[in-house]
């Protein structure tokens, strides 16, 4: 039915195939390259769990037909350890940015967007920019820790320290007592 | 046990290595990496793929169904009618009060009791093209009127949701805990209040899925699923798919969270199975978004209160009358389980002395309520937190003053409530203390004073409330005189098994993943009891078949039964492991002790042996051992319920039923805008006491989380439906879920105040935040619009809602 031939990369793999021309992207994805890392939440390009980066922009998958990639470079949650895990998980892991799990590929690429765009953001900046990802377990507060965290490590890796750099890492793995997110957690 | 007779006082070691600390969670690489094993990525050889033919009516006859076309299509294998359904399958398991009379179906059969429900399932090579024959399949319907308002569908000539039932109550009763009348007519002050908290619902990003596997050589029917919970209950499940008891096998995997939503949602497995009896093949089943909008069988209560509450001019409480009518929807599967829930902390940290509490349970032409964080009781601390703060306002207290003269006291514990449940242990006003000094609250006084002058509304709201944990199921069956059951014992149960190299495997057997932290608890515990890494442990979650009894999340019940489940095999262990090492040491076992995850000779730790040494022993080289050791270092435990006792005959005590109470105190500090209604978080600030904390950040997660469900629930979130039961709210266009811009900058607090009856003086705390936010969220618009003369009687509070307020208290 209406087979049309695209030829995409994905995590810098080339493949070409033969999708339904309504095959959605995610089902793509999924169904055609098992790239399962990639899941459905709204299916109505709301809450942004299904989303992937096209040439380096964050797009939901949920609401893109495969036949739109052709020509194009895709990236999904899959692309970002290398061996060890990327900066933004290890900061996503550090600081319990995720609960369920669900919403954090999304989340992850998402960040990974953010963060190039702007590599040290304000809170306040990540707090609107990340909005565009619903989560539905953490309250927000543990993901915004961990993208600004990941800014952290990410500016300092490779080579000189960013500016600001110096200090502690916003958040370590917290003894108790404890800082909780955006603020002081206390113990009695 | 008699009604007061508690179990004996634990000797909780403030020693503890590992429990306390707020390690990584051991759940979280694979999900990092993308690798998380959700039902959606697991395929089976062969596997088909289900979708349902939904009903557009709220109320309406089925006429005729017409599936010719459906099946002409290519890569369909088959499209089963609710009529074909009610040959293949029993009704749904169904824990109301009358199932024989309010039927409940896999697919609706003769009529349709409202929007979504599912008519025709259509089975096919792919979710595709089982989409397009779903479009193919012709249902002709007769409508019939649509019950949708509750109070409407109590009137004489209300259409009826169920015809055997008679009308559209589907329950009703009056309790009545103490004396009421006397303390009523004792009391100077009684204020009176009608509140109304309208339905919202857990709204997990990863809908309900199942993939069932039907060997017809075997009769076996292998269920994958993202709901497993309620494990020793399965039997029902076997009993609507027409399979014995022993050849059903549930599967867990990580559920993309639940927060209630799926606790035995069983349905989705019930069409899976059924399609693969039918088909021979393995078939998928997974909600769409709109399925689990509208037919998931999992929307929150959805109450209309008319509550009295009686004091003293001092502010003192006596007495409470609760008239809660509860919009059901089509179907009860839980019956009033949720109001249980309530009566478990009806009054909340609070010592008042007697309850009149009425239950009127009604069917409407709706989606069927199940579970969402809280149960029920988050709605009872919500009811009550505005009654306190109504009466505080009608004797001008301070809203902080009229808790703390309420206050059971920290000493008054085990402190039995007048329905019969008891609270272990608290201490509020140390819970209360803590949050006040936190919030800095003459700082935000300053502020709102200023905000004033300048004409901007700042609002501090406080709550101070109970977070029970740890039910027994009795709460489940005491709304009726017959059938009595004994007391239920709700077990959960775990097996540890050491290996040959001293390795350590922990064995779950109800409790899939769902977002909370199963594996990094239990490895936590176990270290704690060993002596070892957690990051050691290896935790599996066993599938139901031929597994030992077990409950499942719910309730906040998971850590406090898990650690006892842990801490009775982990004694198991070690009794073998002394016997061994009695031994192999050649010492007397009074001699011997546990101690740095081996056993010593007791004052010289050079002569000992370590768990590795232990279990190489038993593993390979029994013969050398007593003749009474067997080989192998396995232990099971299977924890029963603590602390439950039986309901008097006549309700008028339902005994206890959730005995580890914890406690919370809220205080939001907000902006309204009362041009739009919108409202600004300025700062959140939660203090909670669950007992000793396991993983403190871990707690923490649920507070932030479950207190921004609890914003969903005050400020955004409603299933809508209109005057003709359509629902408005089928897509998250319309359902509005918190983002990060509406979420508020925390500041958590923990106090710990160990319970006396668990292990460890663990509470359940899983339920975090929605337990309180919604009062809380409710005390922060009173007073924010206080100089305009607002009082919030009803959630969501939504812009145009916060409007109407303003607009008619100008009327007034």
């Amino acid at each position: 039915m209406n087979a049309v031939r695209i030829a995409t990369t994905v995590n810098g793999v080339r493949y070409e195939r033969d999708v339904e021309a309504r095959m959605l992207l995610v089902d793509f994805l999924r169904e055609e390259l098992d790239l399962v890392g990639t899941h459905v939440g709204c299916e109505h390009g709301v809450c942004g769990t299904c989303t992937v980066l096209m040439n380096g922009e964050s797009i939901r998958s949920c609401i893109t037909f495969a036949v739109q990639a052709d020509g194009q470079e895709i990236t999904t949650v899959e692309s970002l350890a290398n061996g060890d895990m990327h900066p933004l998980q290890e900061a996503f892991w550090e600081q319990q940015g995720l609960q369920c799990g669900y919403c954090t590929p999304g989340m992850l690429l998402r960040a990974q967007e953010i963060l190039a765009a702007n590599p040290d953001p304000t809170r306040e900046q990540v707090k609107e920019e990340i909005s565009s990802n619903l989560c539905r377990c953490t309250g927000y507060a543990f993901i915004i820790d961990a993208v600004l965290d990941a800014a952290q490590r990410m500016r300092t890796i490779g080579g000189e320290p960013a500016p600001g750099a110096d200090q502690e890492p916003a958040t370590e793995v917290p003894e108790v007592p404890e800082r909780v997110p955006g603020g002081e957690e206390a113990r009695a | 046990m008699t009604l007061t007779e508690h179990p004996p006082t634990r000797v909780v070691s403030g020693e503890r290595k590992w429990v306390g600390q707020s390690i990584r969670r051991l759940e979280d690489p694979k999900f990092l990496l993308g690798k998380g094993g959700y039902i959606d990525d697991m395929r089976v050889r062969g596997m088909l793929h289900a979708a349902l033919v939904r009903s557009p009516h709220a109320h309406a006859r089925i006429a005729s169904i017409d599936t010719t076309a459906a099946k002409q299509l290519p890569g369909v294998f088959a499209v089963v009618t609710g009529a074909d359904a009610a040959e293949l399958t029993d009704p749904m398991p169904d824990f109301g009060p009358a199932p024989d009379k309010t039927t409940w179906r896999c697919l609706a059969v003769d009529k349709v009791r409202y929007v979504g429900e599912g008519v025709v399932a259509v089975l096919a090579e792919s979710r595709y093209i089982a989409e397009d024959a779903a479009d193919l399949v012709e249902v002709e319907y007769e409508l019939l009127e649509p019950v949708v308002d509750p109070e409407a569908a109590l009137r004489d000539d209300a259409a009826l949701v169920h015809e055997p039932l008679g009308s559209n109550v589907a329950y009703e009763r009056t309790f009545t805990f103490g004396d009421v009348e006397r303390d009523f007519a004792d009391s100077e002050v009684v204020v009176k209040d009608r509140l109304r908290w309208h339905r919202s619902g857990g709204q997990p990003l990863e809908t309900v899925g199942a993939i069932a596997n039907f060997d017809r050589g075997t009769g076996m029917l292998t269920i994958n699923t993202n709901t497993l919970s309620f494990t020793s209950y399965l039997f029902l499940l076997a009993g609507t798919l027409k399979v014995p008891a022993n050849k059903l096998d549930v599967i867990p995997h990580p559920a993309g969270g639940s927060f209630g939503s799926k606790l035995w949602a069983v349905k989705v497995s019930a069409i899976a199975g059924m399609l693969s009896k039918v088909s021979g093949r393995p078939v998928k089943y997974l909600e769409d978004r709109v399925d689990n909008i509208a037919n998931c069988d999992h929307h929150g209560s959805d109450r209309v209160y008319d509550v009295e509450l009686a004091l003293s001019r001092e502010g003192i409480m006596r007495s409470m009358r609760v008239r809660s009518l509860d919009d059901y929807g089509a179907y009860i599967q839980f019956g009033v389980g949720h109001h249980g829930n309530a009566l478990a902390q009806v009054t909340g940290p609070y010592r008042i002395g007697s309850v009149q509490y009425t239950v009127t349970a009604v069917m409407t032409n709706k989606c069927q309520q199940g579970a969402y964080r809280g149960f029920g009781s988050e709605v009872n601390n919500w009811m009550l937190e505005r009654m306190v703060d109504l009466a505080a306002k009608e004797l001008h207290l301070d809203p902080v003053e009229i808790r703390r003269r309420n206050f059971i006291g920290k000493d008054e514990f085990p402190y039995y409530i007048p329905t019969g449940n008891v609270y272990d242990s608290g201490d509020y006003e140390r819970v209360l203390d803590t949050a006040l000094e936190l919030a800095d609250l003459d700082r935000w006084r300053a502020e709102q004073a200023k905000a004033r002058e300048e004409g901007r509304y700042i609002g501090i709201g406080l709550v101070t409330c109970a977070e029970r944990s740890v039910f027994s199921a009795t709460e489940f069956w005491f709304w009726f005189d017959e059938p009595g059951a004994p007391v239920t014992s709700m077990p959960e149960s775990v097996t540890l098994s050491v290996d040959a190299t001293g390795g350590i495997t922990a064995t779950l057997y109800s409790c899939a993943f769902w977002g909370n932290s199963p594996e990094t608890m239990v490895a936590q515990l176990v270290a704690e009891e060993f002596d070892c890494e957690p990051q050691d442990v290896s935790v599996v979650y066993a599938g139901s078949r031929n597994g030992l009894p077990a409950t499942g999340p719910g309730g906040s019940r998971t850590t406090v039964m898990l650690a006892g489940a842990v801490e009775g095999a982990s004694g198991r262990i070690k009794d073998k492991a002394l016997k061994v090492a009695e031994h192999l040491l050649e010492a007397a076992p009074d001699d011997l002790e546990w101690a740095g995850g081996g056993v010593q000779v007791k004052g010289s730790p050079d002569k000992r042996k370590s768990l590795a040494d232990i279990a190489i022993q038993t593993h390979l080289f029994k013969h050398s051992l007593p003749e009474e050791i067997e080989s192998g270092l396995e232990a099971s435990k299977v924890y029963d319920h603590p602390y439950t006792t039986m309901p008097n005959a006549d309700r008028s005590n339902l005994g206890v039923f959730y005995p580890f109470v914890g406690h919370a105190c809220h205080i939001p500090i907000i902006e309204v805008d009362p041009q739009t209604g919108e409202v600004t978080f300025l700062k959140y600030i939660a203090v909670h006491d669950c007992g000793t904390l396991v993983n403190p950040r871990s707690l923490a997660g649920h507070i932030t989380g479950g207190t921004v469900q609890g914003i969903g629930t005050a400020l955004f979130e409603e299933y809508v439906y209109d005057e003709d039961g359509n629902l408005q709210t089928q897509s998250y266009m319309d359902y509005l879920i918190p983002t990060a811009m509406e979420a508020p900058e925390f500041v958590i607090g923990h106090c710990e105040t160990p319970s006396p009856w668990t292990p460890h003086g663990i509470k359940g705390g899983g339920e975090g935040g929605r337990m309180m936010a919604p009062a809380a969220i409710a005390a922060a618009i009173d007073d924010a619009l206080a100089p305009l003369g607002v009082r919030a009687t009803a959630l969501p509070a939504t812009p145009a809602r916060i409007v109407e307020w303003i607009e008619s208290a100008w009327a007034r």
